[in-house]
């Protein structure tokens, strides 16, 4: 077991090295740096200028080099300067993070919260008008594009109250809170919840399948006891994998959730981030999405191995 | 004492079903949302290839006369902030999405295919190495990784069907990996090899076919996944440039500025996106269950 889990983690530092590579070297591939987009603006262009604009920013060293500066920044904690604010990354990206990671946080509790009990109605039920009813639903979930959720949610909220709501960092009352943080919320976690949804329904058809079921109904267990207490504790098992799953993947919802209404989050900076060209920013904050699937990855499955103990890791 | 009616519990289990028009209405009986999905889909399709018949106008004509008019018989749809006509420019944006979708899910399901069949079948470092390449390509989001790439390699057409061909590479080869594991043990490889057939020959005409159900599947199923991704990058405006219409620039150019005075600019797009992947993914599960009943979820 010790030794599953030494081998899991030097595979986590390969693939975030793998990827730091990989990140680097796509944004440095076109042609092109910021150097040359703020001359361009500029209009005329002093080749002299340019160069030690490069230089100052360091540029005009071989890709090797540049990367294993950053690498070593990193590793020291200094995550290099926004070419566009000329602050340092750190300070730009940190205070974006609490604010994602509440709405992350959000939308997997209303995903789970939602898609758990009715997965378990729906395979209860199985095969009756509800059943479809849900699964339809649950697919036309999965249909919706989030942003085009967000999108009408800021309709009806303009056409109900009047006004869109903007964020606010302190947010004074209970119901502005709602309103900032959990009304985009849903508008993410909705598309987590119909998945979870269909997995709690598929894999509850399985278990209720077995026989251990059917031993306990033979032996008189009422149906709500042998529904919660027999079949869901081992039905939730592949639902936390895809609950696991679905925090790393939360990200690209979040992406268009935030810029749909406007949040200051970290998924909307990676968006502004590419726009500008601001390289530090774009692979930093890469490199930060990548850390947390791997390390949710990572947690889930010795989730995993904890809660089942049929799982052994030896090979 | 009851007496049971076989013929109509055979009818109804598809006993006399075994071929042309009858097994095709036993099979939409049966699956009669993924039936639908089917329909959907061709509609899409025929919208997508009709498009210069059934769009009244020309996506990109601009009136400013009727700028953001509502809909009416004119302009079924209403007109956007150019004057353009939202039903022709939905019309046309099939032929663009569903082209991105289809494209990008081909390309990315024929190089996992390749992919996961080496890795597969010739185990070994070739297989570590793709291993460890498919982990970390999957370690990203597929929009994460598919927004870095349109950045990377500059907006247009060809670099938005590449940018979300690659990030399907791994989940494919995954998949077909794992099942041309399985299928290498079976006996009718070791047949083959006994006889003295070449190993290349062996996996493409013996395990290859083999893995062809569960990837149409799987390709269904993402097919649905990469329209969502390109609605998604065009709509933060880093997909499909100008001037090809998509569903998802159309949301973004719509964004939060006519939310209260255009709703049609909102509504329509948006509800055109939606219908296309419900219609796949009606589709895709009915296929799931028909073909491959163990990847049922």
């Amino acid at each position: 077991m010790f030794a599953y889990i030494v081998r899991r983690l030097i595979l986590m530092l390969v693939t975030l090295f793998g990827i730091s590579v990989i990140i680097f070297v796509l944004l440095r591939i076109v042609p092109g740096n910021i150097v040359d987009i703020l001359f361009d603006a500029a209009g005329f262009v002093d080749q002299a200028d340019k160069a030690n604009l490069e230089k100052e920013l360091g540029l005009d060293q071989p890709i090797f080099v540049q990367y294993l500066k950053w690498i070593g920044g990193l590793l020291h904690g200094d995550l290099g300067y926004s070419y566009v604010s000329e602050k340092p990354a750190l300070q730009e990206i940190l205070p974006r993070i609490p604010i994602t990671a509440r709405l992350a946080a959000l939308a997997l509790l209303f995903s789970a919260a939602i898609g758990i009990p009715l997965g378990v109605i729906s395979a209860v039920k199985q095969g009756t008008r509800l059943d479809y009813a849900l699964r339809v639903v649950s697919l036309s979930g999965l249909s919706l594009p989030s942003f085009w959720l967000g999108l009408l949610i800021l309709m009806a909220s303009v056409a109900m109250f009047g006004t869109m709501p903007i964020f606010n960092p302190n947010p004074r009352t209970w119901t502005e809170a709602f309103a900032i943080y959990c009304v985009p919320a849903m508008a993410v976690g909705f598309r987590s919840a119909a998945l979870v949804m269909r997995i709690t329904r598929s894999s509850m058809l399985e278990i209720l399948r077995q026989d251990y079921i059917r031993t306990a109904r033979a032996k008189g267990a009422s149906e709500s006891s042998v529904n919660y207490h027999h079949a869901l504790k081992n039905a939730v098992l592949p639902v936390i994998t895809i609950i696991g799953i679905e925090a790393a993947f939360l990200i690209g919802g979040l992406i268009v959730t935030e810029t749909v209404f406007n949040i200051p989050g970290v998924a909307r900076f990676l968006v502004e981030a590419i726009r500008w060209r601001d390289y530090p920013i774009v692979q930093n904050l890469v490199m930060l999405i990548a850390l947390v699937v791997v390390v949710t990855n990572f947690t889930v499955d010795m989730l995993y191995a904890a809660i089942d103990p049929r799982i052994r890791y030896t090979d | 004492m009851a007496v049971i009616n076989y013929d109509s519990e055979l009818r109804r289990a598809g006993a006399h079903s075994t071929h042309g028009w009858r097994k095709l209405t036993y099979l939409v009986q049966r699956h009669m949302l993924g039936a639908i999905g089917l329909v959907i889909m061709v509609l899409f399709v025929m919208a997508a290839l009709l498009a210069d018949f059934i769009g009244r106008y020309d996506p990109l004509s601009v009136d400013s006369l009727q700028r953001l008019a509502p809909p009416s018989a004119l302009h079924w749809l209403g007109t956007d902030s150019f004057g353009r006509d939202v039903w022709s420019r939905i019309i046309h944006g099939a032929r663009i999405s569903l082209a991105v979708g289809v494209g990008s899910t081909l390309l990315g399901s024929s190089i996992g295919v390749m992919v996961g069949l080496a890795s597969g079948y010739l185990s070994g470092w070739v297989d570590l190495v793709f291993q460890r390449i498919t982990d970390i390509l999957q370690a990203l989001p597929l929009l994460v990784l598919a927004l870095v790439m349109t950045a990377a390699l500059g907006p247009s057409l060809p670099n938005v069907i590449i940018a979300i061909a690659i990030p399907l590479i791994p989940t494919v080869a995954r998949v077909i990996r794992a099942n041309t594991l399985a299928l290498r043990e079976l006996p009718f490889v070791e047949a083959a090899k006994s006889v003295g057939m070449s190993e290349t020959r062996i996996a493409l005409r013996h395990v290859l076919p083999n893995t062809l159900a569960p990837l149409i599947v799987l390709a269904t199923a993402q097919l649905g996944s990469t329209i969502l991704t390109e609605a998604s990058l065009s709509f933060l405006g880093l997909g499909i440039p100008e001037p090809y219409p998509s569903w998802g620039r159309m949301l973004s150019e719509s964004a939060a500025e006519y939310v209260r005075t255009a709703p049609w600019l909102v509504i329509f797009p948006g509800v055109a996106i939606s219908l296309a992947v419900f219609g796949t993914n009606l589709f895709g599960d009915a296929l799931r269950d028909i073909l491959d009943p163990r990847q049922r979820g």
